[in-house]
């Protein structure tokens, strides 16, 4: 997972340099693969307010404009198509420096004459501010933005995206809330928790929702949004944000969903209202069902994959892609918004069935926290209509078998025995309840830890152990020179070890190479037409497709290598 | 009736003149052989009258005797000649320079899991081995790896039927040797793993060590000194050690270990991607549900498992930076470990 830095610090900013932060976001089990500014090196770029445009006298697509920097004007010749009276973009003044790559010398802003006009600076593109690959326009800056501010703090762009590979066992960091939670333990802070005011219900208007499995579909939420806008485009902020975590701003739609599943880790889904027909089923694909994916590809439905469906036909594969009939589309108005909790098995290695990977399949396998789906919903809302405007229905819950809350019991004596260390029981029990573990019991002896819903790795004793150690850090725990009890063990006298042999051949002058197991299939029918060898039903590449029944092979393919490159004297063994 | 005595000294004089065992045979047979001059004559004897019959008879035998025993004289000359030839062609010179007995050598991936063998037998550990074709359960069920386990998008599985796979680990060793025997268990598996994988840091066959021991009151702490000690003793250099939590379902808790790296100190250079450590490899404390699917006793034994790539152990120590070289088998790269 991609996230931004900056996102992060939203939440909880503790006082730790990047590197620092990315080091014990590692040492504390969130290995990070690499991280990368967001954006160039560049001083001397402002916010810059467009306060006049005239034609070039000279040049058809060029303009001649006054751009002010909050204290002066300065006149600018502009080649953008969008530029126009009263628009905020970024101005890089005279002596403004840009730096492309950490190697190339940096860009210099310099007067120029343009088509015969003196131009004192320059209206900057996101492209030039490295914030896309390539773009068509000057970067349009919020109407609020501060004119003159300088556009590294107007845009944040001291910022880093981090680049995380979890751990399977850690879904529950798939999203800022959960990583923040983490953060916010290692660094010993509180975390500002998530708040957001609650869209108001404008219609009534609702959608039935029936689940017919209900293992694994413990929860479903639905929701009518009527009267989107969805020619309005997303905010600067949320793309930014969705950019610096590795994803593309599409549409407002699935912006916000993608904005909550990056915020909250919980994957959401939006159906055309108009294309669902009676309501909506959870139930597992029966014989000869078909489905056209979001993504053009159609399929074939296996028994037992989860669908969402409508009255008459599915219309999603359940935690992993949306149908394409239903997709929202540049035409729609009303939507149906999804927000579901699947069970991980329900989902776990049906994408890869299919031969696909979404970042829905991906949180679903791991475990999407079974108590977020109504905060996910409003979020959701929230934001979809402070972009498009809109009228929000209630919401309508169907409830599955939930999952039942685990408890598990932690003998204090077990930590010093699978550890090596006596822990502070206060320690203890500071260590699990920043992690979001609640106790309904302690003894002194014994204390009772239920898990919380988003943890869904910790189900044994020992997985709140490595919780402990992972929090006080591996490498304060101690270590021996023990090894419990000696034991001596002989060898039989009359084996002759492999390893012998070896030396022996050696000593003959031999060298010891070392083949592939899999070899060609030709060469092994040539070889021994009489010994079929084990087949692989998935060879990396058709010379490497049958297991070897003998050495020979092996050693006919090195001398052949070893022959035609000279070498005359050849003599090997394997 | 021809005459013996010119017939003989026209035989003779061939005999003489013969240069090799062939034509001296075929000389033999010409005379004396059943259809030769000699035996015709002695044949014919019964058309002379009966009274020079004898002396007839007398003067060819003498002849036949004749063309024997120079032929063999000739023989034994011609074989003399041939020897002594031979003899002078094959006359060795001794003052030249004798034919060297070169050495050959072990592969680095035999060397390196033979110093690995070697540093854990001195404290008692057993080394084990088991199949490389490897069934299902044994892989990644009794590892506690199910099915829809999401770990297992981690082990690109090359599979020879639905049920049977080409182990991705040695891990299942561990498990073979558990089911078959009683703790405490301290062992070494090393052996060949497969992973459908192929570019410049991963071959799709490989070499891996696991180690396993089970035993009473076994903690971390015992794990974390063993892993020190062996990389210490790898090495031949103390270099510091940390353990990064991290996941394995088979242990819990698991780690990842990292060294500081053995090429620049620590100071960060190309090989340790500039942060001074070095991935060296993965550990942890057997998974509880591991021992019990042995049908170990948790409640009198628990035990640490660490694994680590031999290749990779092989690259930082000789300095190989690429994998494949490794399986090439280039002679003019294996000898430079002789």
């Amino acid at each position: 997972m991609i996230f931004s830095e900056q996102w992060l610090r939203e939440w909880v900013s503790p006082e730790l340099e990047t590197q620092q932060l990315i080091d014990e976001l590692t040492m504390a089990g969130l290995e990070v693969d690499g991280s990368m500014p967001v954006a160039r090196q560049c001083s001397g770029i402002v916010v810059g307010l467009v306060e006049s445009v005239e034609p070039h006298p000279d040049a058809d697509k060029l303009s001649l404009c006054s751009v002010s920097d909050g204290e002066e004007s300065f006149q600018v010749v502009c080649g953008a198509p969008n530029v126009r009276v009263g628009l905020k973009a970024p101005f890089a003044k005279l002596g403004a420096k840009i730096i492309e790559s950490s190697d190339a010398k940096p860009f210099k802003i310099k007067k120029a004459k343009i088509r015969g006009v003196e131009s004192n600076g320059m209206l900057c593109s996101s492209e030039e501010l490295g914030l896309e690959e390539s773009s068509d326009g000057l970067l349009e800056l919020h109407e609020n933005a501060i004119v003159g501010e300088d556009i590294r703090s107007s845009l944040k762009l001291d910022d880093t995206s981090i680049e995380l590979d979890l751990t399977p066992n850690r879904g529950d960091c798939l999203g800022m809330i959960g990583l923040a939670r983490e953060v916010g333990v290692i660094a010993r802070q509180d975390v500002v928790p998530l708040d957001f005011p609650v869209p108001i219900e404008s219609i009534s208007d609702q959608f039935e929702i029936r689940i017919t499995a209900k293992d694994a579909c413990p929860r479903y939420l639905g929701r009518i949004i009527r009267n989107l806008n969805l020619s309005s485009e997303s905010p600067l902020w949320m793309k930014e944000k969705l950019r610096r975590s590795g994803l593309r701003s599409i549409d407002p739609v699935v912006d916000v969903t993608n904005y909550v599943l990056m915020e909250l880790g919980q994957p959401m889904h939006a159906f055309d209202l108009t294309k669902l027909e009676g309501h909506i089923d959870v139930r597992f694909a029966t014989k000869a069902e078909k489905l056209e994916l979001l993504d053009g590809k159609e399929v074939k439905l296996a028994p037992e994959t989860l669908l969402i469906t409508d009255a008459s036909k599915p219309v999603a594969i359940a935690g992993i892609m949306g149908g394409m009939d239903t997709a929202v589309s540049d035409q729609t108005q009303h939507v149906f918004l999804e927000c579901a909790f699947f069970a991980p098995l329900a989902v776990a290695g049906k994408a890869r069935a299919y031969g696909m990977h979404t970042d829905a399949s991906h949180r679903y396998e791991r475990g999407v926290d079974y108590q977020l789906q109504r905060t996910a919903m409003q979020r959701a809302t929230q934001l979809l209509l402070a972009i498009c405007g809109g009228e929000a229905g209630p919401i309508t819950e169907a409830i599955g078998h939930l999952p039942e809350p685990n408890e598990i019991s932690l003998n204090y004596n077990s930590i010093s025995s699978l550890l090596g260390i006596q822990m502070d029981q206060e320690e203890v029990r500071d260590i699990l309840g920043r992690l979001g573990f609640d106790f309904s019991d302690d003894d002194g002896e014994v204390l009772t830890v239920s898990v919380p819903s988003y943890r869904f790795d910790v189900s044994i004793e020992a997985d709140l152990i490595e919780e402990l150690a992972r929090i006080y850090g591996y490498n304060n725990l101690p270590q021996t020179g023990g090894l419990g009890n000696q034991s001596l063990s002989s060898k039989p006298e009359s084996r002759t070890e492999l390893g012998q042999i070896r030396q022996q051949l050696v000593a003959l002058g031999y060298q010891e190479v070392v083949t592939y197991s899999f070899i060609e299939p030709s060469l092994a029918d040539t070889l021994f037409p009489d010994q079929p060898g084990v087949l692989l039903q998935n060879p990396i590449s058709a010379d490497m497709a049958v297991m070897r029944t003998s050495i020979l092979p092996g050693l006919i393919s090195t001398l052949k290598y070893n022959e035609n490159r000279q070498s005359e004297r050849i003599r090997i063994f394997e | 009736m021809a005459d013996p005595n010119s017939l003989l000294a026209e035989a003779l004089q061939a005999i003489q003149d013969s240069s090799d065992e062939k034509s001296l045979e075929s000389l033999r047979v010409q005379c004396l052989g059943k259809k030769g001059s000699l035996t015709a004559l002695l044949k014919s004897l019964g058309q002379l009258p009966v009274d020079e019959r004898p002396a007839a008879g007398e003067r060819i035998n003498i002849a036949k005797q004749e063309v024997q025993q120079a032929i063999e004289k000739r023989k034994a000359s011609l074989v003399e000649e041939s020897l002594n030839a031979q003899l002078r062609s094959e006359a060795i010179d001794v003052t030249l320079p004798g034919r060297r007995q070169s050495q050959g050598g072990l592969h680095p991936i035999t060397i390196t899991i033979d110093r690995i063998t070697s540093i854990f037998e001195t404290s008692g550990y057993d080394v084990a081995e088991g199949p490389e074709i490897e069934d299902d359960y044994h892989n990644f069920e009794a590892l506690n790896i199910p099915s829809h386990h999401p770990a297992r998008a981690m082990h690109d599985t090359f599979y020879v039927s639905p049920g049977t796979v080409l182990r991705t680990h040695t891990s299942p060793v561990q498990v073979r040797v558990m089911e078959g025997g009683e703790p405490p268990f301290r062992m070494i598996c090393p052996g060949r793993v497969y992973r459908c994988d192929s570019d410049l840091t991963h071959t799709p066959m490989f070499h891996q060590v696991e180690g396993l021991l089970i035993d009473e009151n076994v903690s971390f702490a015992d794990l974390k000194g063993t892993v020190i000690d062996f990389l210490h003793a790898y090495f031949e250099e103390d270099m510091p050690v940390r353990f990064r939590p991290s996941y394995f379902p088979f242990t819990e808790p698991s780690a990842e270990v990292d060294m500081g790296c053995v090429s620049c100190a620590g100071k960060g250079c190309r090989i340790c991607g500039h942060t001074g450590w070095l991935e060296v490899m993965g550990c942890g404390m057997v998974h509880p549900r591991v021992l019990e699917m042995s049908n170990i006793d948790t409640t009198k034994y628990n035990g640490f498992a660490f694994g680590m790539g031999v290749e990779r152990l092989a690259m930082l120590r000789y300095g190989v930076g690429d994998l494949r070289t490794y399986f090439e088998n280039d002679l003019r790269f294996l000898r430079q470990f002789n």
